[in-house]
């Protein structure tokens, strides 16, 4: 491992041209992901936006190979420290898993399970990757719970799912993720089941711990006010594509693609705190049909400024100034 | 904003006093308490106007909705609808006050069944009425789906087959089925995406002004109740502890719990006018 | 331990509610054990009147009601006037013959069925899966009498096993071992039509609730977490498939006793319902009413070790009901 941490400075994990199909018994195919590419340096933070069948959740499972058995992994690579995960074995995954890259789910209160203390179930990550003593494990269990900020580590450890709230869970969730110090997190819409105060609250845990650790990590969300002040890059998804990719600050002073545009235009709702009872700037239609391909730009058919060649053939890959992608052609020459 | 002067003068729905608690049944090793979940509730909505009722979970705006669509009955208080009020009545009395007052829920997706055609999802409550025969149930349901921005080509097409913003499209359509003069809109804007947001908030806000209806909409997403609202209600511990003109409820909060309300948001409009490089 | 105290409580209250509904079903269905006394004209009129009253049928229901209850309370089942004994031991005897059968039939049921059940579960859809879904759905299509009378015909054929009764002709000659062997061979063929017959079921039910929770959100998460695959079957899935199952266990042992009737009538095992056919023909009353009760008791000590079992397993009924929200 040691070799391949010095030469992959630059890079903790990186996707490279994934398209991924989801074949559902009798069912159409379902192209979920096509040809996404993305990279996440060592503790930097990435925002994926996008809205559902954006292909986002996919991606974040697919980073972990959680990807549900009737998924196909049609091309691409996804190298995390050099290594690619599609060619890995099944232990070398159960050794990265929770201790490397670490994921926090959307609902805790699904991702627990029901039975086995909270306490308990933070023990087992550390079980499955590091070989110690119970007593040290109890001990470091009650530390991790302090840090995501139980006042009384001991009152909770023996305590079931059911009887923590949801704030709670979430947290146990993190101290899970947490547990073995992974460089990589991957949240998945961790506070989209919470109430907008503690939401905030959630959200500063995660970047108080990572910076602690200096995680890196993939906050997925499909609300662009949680990644505004979180994440350093965001990478905007639609219909299983990476459509644009640039700093936070870029992606919202100065939107490229049209979707983009649109959606930062609509996410300023959060700004004007005044009754206005004036018609949103919607985005008019539907995302296309994933079980059919799209001959040019998905985004054609909704977009204000379409031109001729959209709907003729896909847009490539630009990038119009430094450290930015859009695939737009607009930005093509 | 721009209100009928007689329509001001009396309200389509008037609640007064409304109050429900539950009875939480207890376990061998506790005692079961009483929880206050609305308690002197009190507000009315005009025609062509919306009253937010806001809060948190657990804040007691979805046992009100509850009440006033009596899917629950009140313990005590009053809901005048259409000069009755309605809050006793037995469910045998209730089939008129039901036609006036339609409800949509959060999810399309749990509150219609997936099995029936997008046509028969519209014709259920008029069917149930027994309204008009069958081919003009058809064309009142193609009529609506048009106009809730559906292709009426589509009615045959099973409700499961559209995406979840269709769906919302198609249960705001069953609720019209009837002609509401109210709408009980509970959570109705939560849950979906930016854009899904955005296009069933217009949608709504176009209705109303063509139909003149009156919208009680539960949420607790402050900021996207003040573009769409001209009350609001503040509810915490089941009790409304602010109401006013929606300017004045997000201009100058009085009650703690609107400031908490306002607050959780704060943070994140922070974050967000920082990227967007504008001083909130 | 308010809870079982108020389980308890319940449970007594339906023995008694059972107990009457014995009482007056009984005074309903038509006959009484005198009535072929009657047709037999070297018995006078006054002979059955005098035996209907030293069985204290010629009492009242509510009366006749009274004296039983009050000799249960002394652990007296009344008096079998076809076997002219006392209830209570020639139950037990039955009784413990039945359990025998029973109980080996359920521990060897469940040794069986569970860890095919878990097996099977983790390779759904592969072809290991299908072969054993095949053999369970033909087990499950075939009736219990059918597969007593297939494996009758194939014992009385091959004379592999012995068939019929508990023991054979030469049982009181044997040494202590060789009673026990003797025992173990007659008790081959009526267990395996039981376990034939029960297996199919257990396996299923396990297959279904293991792979329900196989697909849960919280399994993912454990994989996403790195917990390895066994650890995850074990610690993660099978506490909380297993709730299911449980009730299931609490069945099995509620049916111990009234279960095996047919396996008992087919194969001649000397158990309680061979012995409570007959006498319900006979209109043996007490011994029907001791009967029914007995098995009442077992179905109301299943249900009870099933609820005592799933308090143990899961926390969200141990705990009461969902505390924070």
């Amino acid at each position: 491992m040691d070799a391949t941490v010095t030469n992959s400075d630059e890079v903790l994990a990186l996707v490279r041209g994934l398209s991924v199909t989801y074949e559902p018994d009798g069912g159409q195919p379902v192209r979920a992901l096509v040809q996404a590419s993305l990279s996440i340096g060592p503790g930097e933070s990435l925002g994926i936006l996008g809205e559902s069948g954006s292909g986002k959740s996919t991606l974040a499972s697919a980073l972990l190979r959680l990807l549900p058995a009737n998924a196909r992994y049609m091309n691409g690579a996804i190298l995390f420290r050099g290594c690619n995960l599609l060619e890995a074995s099944d232990s070398e995954l159960r050794n990265i898993r929770g201790a490397r890259i670490a994921l926090i789910p959307q609902d805790p209160a699904l991702a627990l399970n029901p039975v086995i203390s909270v306490g308990d179930q933070i023990a087992e990550v550390l079980r499955a990757h590091i070989r110690t003593t119970g007593e040290a494990r109890r001990t470091r269990v009650e530390e991790l719970l302090a840090e995501v900020g139980f006042d009384q580590p001991r009152q909770i450890y023996p305590a079931y799912p059911h009887q923590l709230s949801g704030g709670q869970r979430q947290r146990i969730a993190i101290a899970q993720a947490m547990a073995c110090h992974p460089a990589l997190i991957i949240a998945d819409e961790p506070t989209s089941k919470l109430d907008a105060s503690l939401q905030t609250e959630i959200l500063a845990l995660m970047r108080r711990i990572g910076r602690q650790h200096g995680s890196a990590f993939v906050l997925i969300s499909h609300d662009p006010t949680v990644l505004a002040g979180f994440v350093d890059r965001i990478a905007v998804m639609y219909a299983g594509r990476v459509i644009e990719e640039g700093s936070t600050e870029d992606i919202f002073r100065r939107p490229l693609h049209p979707y983009t545009q649109a959606l930062v235009r609509l996410s300023s709702r959060y700004l004007a705190m005044q009754a206005v009872r004036t018609p949103f700037a919607a985005i008019h239609g539907e995302p296309p049909d994933l079980t059919e391909t799209v001959a040019g730009c998905p985004y054609a058919e909704r977009c204000e400024e379409r031109m001729p060649v959209c709907s003729e053939r896909g847009p490539q890959e630009t990038a119009p100034e430094l450290d930015r992608r859009v695939r737009c052609f607009k930005y093509e020459h | 904003m721009n209100k009928d002067p007689a329509n001001s003068r009396s309200p389509l729905l008037r609640v007064c006093e409304l109050s429900k608690s539950y009875r939480r049944r207890g376990s061998p090793w506790q005692r079961g308490h009483v929880i206050e979940a609305a308690s002197h509730v009190t507000f009315e909505i005009f025609a062509g106007e919306t009253l937010a009722l806001v809060g948190m979970s657990g804040s007691g705006k979805s046992t009100v909705a509850r009440c006033v669509s009596r899917l629950e009955r009140p313990d005590a208080g009053e809901i005048w609808l259409n000069q009755t009020d309605i809050a006793q009545l037995e469910s045998s009395d209730l089939a008129p006050s039901r036609q006036r007052c339609q409800m949509v829920f959060q999810d399309a997706a749990t509150s219609i069944n997936p099995r029936f055609t997008a046509g028969e999802v519209i014709e259920e409550p008029m069917l149930i009425q027994q309204e008009g025969s069958q081919r003009e149930r058809r064309q009142r349901a193609q009529g609506l789906m048009s106009e809730v921005g559906l292709s009426p080509d589509s009615a045959d097409r099973l409700a499961m087959e559209f995406s979840g913003g269709q769906q919302q499209r198609l249960a705001i359509a069953r609720a019209l089925a009837l002609k509401p003069s109210v709408l009980i809109l509970d959570e109705a804007l939560s849950g979906l995406d930016l854009s899904t947001e955005a296009q069933i908030a217009n949608l709504l806000l176009d209705l109303q002004s063509a139909h003149a209806l009156a919208y009680l909409l539960i949420s607790h997403d402050l900021a996207l109740v003040a573009r769409v609202s001209d009350t609001i209600a503040v509810m915490a511990n089941g009790k409304i502890v602010e109401q006013g003109p929606t300017t004045q409820v997000i201009g100058h909060p009085t009650a703690p719990e609107t400031r908490a309300l306002l607050g959780a948001t704060e943070s994140a409009r922070v974050g967000l006018a920082a990227a967007m490089g504008m001083t909130p | 331990m308010k809870y079982l105290a108020r389980r308890a409580i319940r449970a007594f209250a339906l023995l008694i509610a059972v107990s009457v509904l014995c009482f007056l079903f009984t005074e309903m269905a038509p006959g009484s054990f005198f009535d072929e006394m009657r047709l037999n004209p070297q018995i006078s009129p006054e002979t059955i009147s005098n035996l209907r009253s030293r069985y204290g049928l010629d009492q009242p229901l509510v009366e006749r009601y009274g004296h039983w209850l009050l000799a249960v309370a002394h652990g007296d089942l009344g008096y079998s006037i076809a076997y002219n004994a006392p209830v209570a031991p020639l139950l037990w005897t039955r009784a413990l013959n039945t359990l025998l059968l029973t109980t080996t039939a359920m521990v060897l049921t469940w040794l069986i069925g569970v860890p095919l059940g878990v097996w099977t579960a983790t390779w759904r859809g592969k072809w290991l899966d299908r072969i054993v879904e095949t053999g369970n759905s033909l087990l499950i299509s075939i009736p219990e009498i059918v597969i007593a009378l297939g494996l009758l015909a194939w014992a009385v054929r091959s004379r592999a096993v012995p068939i019929g009764g508990m023991i054979s002709l030469s049982h009181d000659d044997l040494s202590g071992w060789g009673k026990l062997r003797d025992v173990l061979q007659h008790l081959l063929l009526p267990t395996a039509i039981l376990v034939l017959a029960g297996v199919s079921i257990v396996v299923r039910h396990v297959r279904a609730s293991v792979g329900e929770v196989l697909d849960a959100p919280f399994v993912r998460a454990g994989r996403g977490l790195g917990i390895g695959q066994v650890r995850l079957l074990f610690r993660h899935v099978l506490p909380v498939a297993a709730s299911p199952g449980i009730t299931l266990f609490g069945f099995s042992i509620a049916s111990l006793l009234s279960g095996s009737l047919l396996v008992e009538v087919t194969t001649g095992w000397p158990g309680l319902g061979p012995l409570l056919l007959e006498a319900t023909f006979a209109r043996d009353l007490y011994l029907v009413i001791g009967g029914i009760i007995f098995s009442a008791v077992f179905l109301l000590a299943g249900n009870f070790i099933a609820d005592l079992l799933l308090m143990a397993s899961d926390p969200r009924i141990r705990t009461g009901g969902v505390n924070a929200e």
